[in-house]
């Protein structure tokens, strides 16, 4: 199928009931953000999976490439002092 | 179970209620893997399973001693139907499914609106489920509405034909008959005749603001709540319930 007779991408975020961060779940097409919040709320989020809804335009979205591997995730393993495991976290410290 | 005048008009009343959402809630469900894509086909069949789960719960609050919600969606005949024609004409393509959609739950949701605080508990409860998923399809609906009538020539020329076509069934759903004047009274219904205004101050702009015509009509039609159709219910019934008729008892 052609890709042009399909209608635009969004992407979806939805928020869990618990008041967490919005996560991504999907994508659906639509053709205006009010329609793309409705497909959302048809397609992921009719069983009670939510309580708020995201809509972002997929283009508006951008993404790391392959390319990227090395220079943006590499360096991490190997410079354990950017880790912050030599520190003791005070007692009462809670959430951490 | 008694006799009585009152539980016989809540029964008529609850019967009526339901046959206008599951005989729509059918006509939905036909879209179902024909839907124009994915998302809406599934956003069709949503509002199909919300009215038929809505048709479930009044024909429970209908049935008897001797009828059960299955039997009355299933056994019964075209003319003991009490739906409005407007919900049993075909699906017709979809600006036509939108815009009877868009009619539809505007008047569903004042009249489930009116219906919370019927004196009958079961139906105040029912209404107050049905008032929030009859907000979403006028949402659902109106939204496609503008979309259709502000897209291209051609689907701007068959969401109004649609219109042209829908708008003589209207008057059928705000006609108060003898039952909707007795349930009324009893504190159990809503007066249908009462929803016809605010129906307009929900139902006018909109069409407004898509651009469309509300056609001039001489003469309603009306019939369906003294169970005199179209030739389409027969149809329909024919095949919603040739599985149940066919295989009676049968559970799945």
């Amino acid at each position: 199928m052609a890709t042009d007779t399909q209608w635009p991408l969004w992407e979806v975020f939805l928020q869990p009931p618990k008041g967490e961060a919005h996560e991504h779940a999907g994508s659906v097409h639509a053709t205006s953000a009010e329609q793309a919040l409705q497909n959302a709320r048809d397609v992921y989020a009719r069983r009670g999976e939510a309580v708020s809804i995201w809509v972002v335009p997929s283009t508006s979205i951008t993404a790391s490439t392959p390319d990227d591997m090395g220079p943006f995730f590499d360096p991490g393993n190997d410079k354990p002092y950017r880790h912050p495991q030599f520190y003791k976290v005070p007692r009462g410290v809670r959430g951490v | 179970m008694s006799n009585s005048p009152d539980r016989d008009v809540v029964r008529d009343y609850a019967l009526r209620l339901g046959d206008d959402r599951l005989v729509l809630g059918h006509r939905l469900s036909e879209w179902c893997g024909h839907g124009p894509i994915l998302e809406e086909d599934i956003a069709l069949a949503n509002m199909a399973l919300d009215l038929i789960g809505q048709a479930n719960a009044l024909l429970g609050v209908a049935a008897g001693p001797d009828a059960t919600a299955d039997s009355l969606a299933y056994m019964r005949e075209a003319v003991d139907f009490k739906n409005a024609l407007m919900v049993e004409l075909p699906k017709g393509d979809f600006g036509f499914t939108i815009v009877r959609q868009f009619l539809f739950s505007a008047y569903s949701l004042l009249q489930m609106e009116r219906l919370t605080s019927s004196s009958h508990a079961p139906l105040a409860g029912i209404a107050a489920k049905a008032v929030k998923e009859a907000k979403y399809h006028v949402r659902h609906a109106g939204e496609w509405v503008l979309t259709l009538a502000g897209g291209t020539d051609e689907s701007h020329a068959r969401t109004q034909q649609a219109l042209d076509e829908l708008w003589r069934y209207t008057g059928e759903l705000f006609a108060a008959d003898e039952l909707d004047r007795a349930a009324t009274a009893a504190g159990v219904g809503v007066d249908p005749s009462t929803l016809q205004s605010p129906w307009h101050a929900i139902v006018d702009p909109l069409l407004e603001r898509a651009g469309l015509e509300i056609p001039a009509v001489k003469a309603m039609q009306t019939g369906g709540r003294v169970g005199r159709h179209t030739e389409h219910l027969g149809h329909m019934l024919a095949e919603m319930q040739i599985v149940a008729r066919s295989y009676p008892g049968a559970s799945w």
